[in-house]
């Protein structure tokens, strides 16, 4: 049974509008994430359903029941959900009244309250901070308080809004443990926003895409990650090689995509049933394609002859950008960038699956 | 300048030895400034939550005119409070013309709007964020004020002690409302006023040194605060 439900969900600021007819139902117990680059309007949203904002149209139930527009029904949901800012915001007290503020609002019992901070900050590693005034804390000490603040309520639904964005990595990956352990306990729905799709997929069930104010696509992971449904959507999962191209022959679902200028057409072998003629974008992923330096038998059916034009290191990955009568990149470990001695200008053979390349209509 | 320097002297002495024509003028003088500044307090810290927490038509006109009365002059409300309170006045059938209550109320007025200027202005530098915070943490409307209340509680209470130092250190209500009658409306600035004008320099001269000693303390204090 679904626990949020957003119907037909309008927003504008002024004239200029933020949202666009977002349609979204969450399952109770279900971890969503709202992916999107910055400016989509993924805070908009998280806030509209936190209810401290009313939208411009669009209905939303909770718990099966119908969100009023204004009144103090709204409070009392409220009181059943959370919201993680980006920014931890603590208040300027001692990191056990941060955490115990919610309870008091709630007006719980004294000793009650005592057991469920200190129990809270047992589990976010933060025992022994008690009288610490929270604002000395450091950026992940603070976000911890503040995921401790909102847990310790035990909301139905935790809103998460880039809990990790303005962290260190380690400070990071400590935050996104504590949310995967609560996703665990299954007693918890959350929709968290976040531009890291790699986040998405660690910690989420499903995904949605959040492109320009309207949902574009939804699903799980591996359904975004391989088949985007459109081009921004590639991108935005990490697809660099977005080819444009012409569906020239299909034969059993495998198609050829001719790309390249129009003196120089080059056949690639994807698995799509798009028909003959059909104007689409052939989509690679940078780490699907091998580089060699000679073409070894391999069951690849995409094969070429390039020429190096950039090289670039990114942490342990080497970026190799190849000229093989079309651009492409590829994400080879360091190591074998330098056991293949890839230098800009040299020659190598780039080879990719069929069923690594993803195809999508053009125009969609 | 001997005439100063033996003043001086004189006025350490009447210091020092705790004099009681002394001790009494400045303890009048902090009883009354304290009420007035409790008083004031009391009314400015809800009124300005109250209007920093709402939106209406004309909210930044009136906190223009609260900015504006930050420096309205001492003899302008005492003036006005003469006229309330004298024995002709509409409010005179309280008898509270020449009282301290008199000097409290106007000293009230005068810091009134100073208090609550800085009160609004102390609770604009919590952020909305902050509040929203508080809200989607389940915080009623009161709740969220009186917690941002507390967040800026060190800009308040600068706030209530920048009144304090206004209320003390006025002469103009205390004399035309108050009337600098010894032993019941006399406080440090009227008697300054006065026994300078008599030539009692080192009387004078003494009060001068504990209303700079009280002002010393107040920026002390108010430093204190402010490096927390």
């Amino acid at each position: 049974m679904s626990l949020v439900e957003v119907i037909g969900l309008h927003h504008r600021y002024g004239p200029r509008p933020i949202l666009q007819d977002i349609n979204l139902s969450i399952d109770r117990g279900e971890v969503f994430a709202l992916i999107g680059p910055t400016g989509a309007g993924k805070t908009t949203l998280l806030r509209i359903m936190d209810l401290l904002e009313v939208p411009s149209a669009g209905e939303i139930y909770f718990d099966g029941k119908y969100v009023p527009r204004s009144g103090r029904q709204r409070f009392a949901i409220r009181r059943r959900m959370s919201f993680i800012h980006q920014k931890p915001h603590v208040f300027n007290l001692s990191v056990c009244d941060n955490v115990a503020c919610g309870l008091r609002w709630r007006r719980e019992k004294k000793n009650k309250v005592v057991g469920k901070v200190g129990r809270i900050l047992e589990m976010v590693g933060l025992k022994g901070y008690e009288n610490r005034n929270a604002r000395t804390l450091s950026g992940g000490e603070a976000q911890r308080v503040a995921l401790a603040r909102s847990l310790v309520l035990e909301p139905d639904l935790l809103l998460l809004d880039e809990p990790t964005a303005n962290l260190d990595p380690v400070s990071a990956e400590k935050i996104e443990q504590l949310i995967s352990q609560v996703a665990r306990q299954g007693n918890t729905t959350m929709i968290m926003a976040t531009h890291d799709m790699a986040q998405g997929q660690l910690l989420a069930d499903r995904i949605g895409v959040l492109l320009e104010g309207g949902l574009v696509q939804t699903g799980n992971a591996t359904d975004i990650f391989r088949s985007p449904r459109n081009r921004e959507v590639a991108r935005l999962v990490g697809i660099e090689n977005i080819i444009e191209g012409v569906i020239a022959a299909n034969t059993e679902g495998i198609a050829t995509v001719e790309v390249g200028n129009d003196s120089d057409r080059i056949g690639i072998q994807a698995v799509s049933d798009y028909p003959a003629g059909k104007e689409v974008y052939a989509c690679i992923r940078p780490e699907d394609i091998t580089l060699a330096l000679s073409s070894t038998q391999s069951s690849a059916r995409n094969s070429f002859q390039a020429r190096i034009t950039q090289v670039a290191t990114l942490g342990a990955l080497s970026r190799i950008e190849i000229d093989c009568g079309f651009r492409l990149v590829a994400l080879v470990t360091r190591m074998s960038a330098e056991d293949l001695d890839l230098q800009v200008g040299g020659e190598v053979h780039a080879a990719f699956k069929a069923t690594g390349v993803h195809v999508m209509e053009k125009g969609s | 300048m001997t005439e100063i320097w033996d003043g001086l002297t004189r006025a350490i002495e009447l210091l020092v030895s705790l004099d009681p024509e002394v001790m009494q003028i400045a303890g009048r003088s902090l009883r009354i400034s304290g009420t007035s500044c409790l008083l004031a307090s009391l009314i400015c810290l809800p009124l300005g939550s109250l209007i920093h927490f709402h939106q209406f038509r004309g909210k930044r006109v009136l906190i223009n005119i609260v900015q504006t009365l930050f420096s309205v002059p001492t003899v302008v409300v005492g003036l006005f409070v003469f006229v309330l309170f004298s024995r002709a006045g509409p409010l005179g059938v309280f008898g509270m013309f020449l009282t301290p209550a008199a000097m409290v109320i106007a000293q009230m007025i005068l810091i009134t709007p100073l208090l609550l200027g800085l009160t609004i202005s102390a609770l604009s530098g919590v952020s909305r964020e902050m509040m929203d915070t508080a809200t989607s943490l389940g915080a009623s409307g009161f709740q969220t004020a009186w917690l941002v209340l507390r967040e800026a509680r060190y800009a308040v209470l600068a706030a209530v002690i920048m009144g304090f130092g206004r209320a003390i250190s006025e002469v103009g209500c205390a004399m035309m409302v108050g009337g600098n009658i010894r032993g019941f409306t006399r406080v440090v600035t009227t008697a300054i006023a006065l026994e300078t004008s008599k030539g009692e320099l080192e009387l004078a001269l003494a009060l001068g040194m504990i209303l700079l000693l009280l002002a010393l303390i107040i920026n002390i204090a108010l430093n204190r605060l402010q490096q927390r």
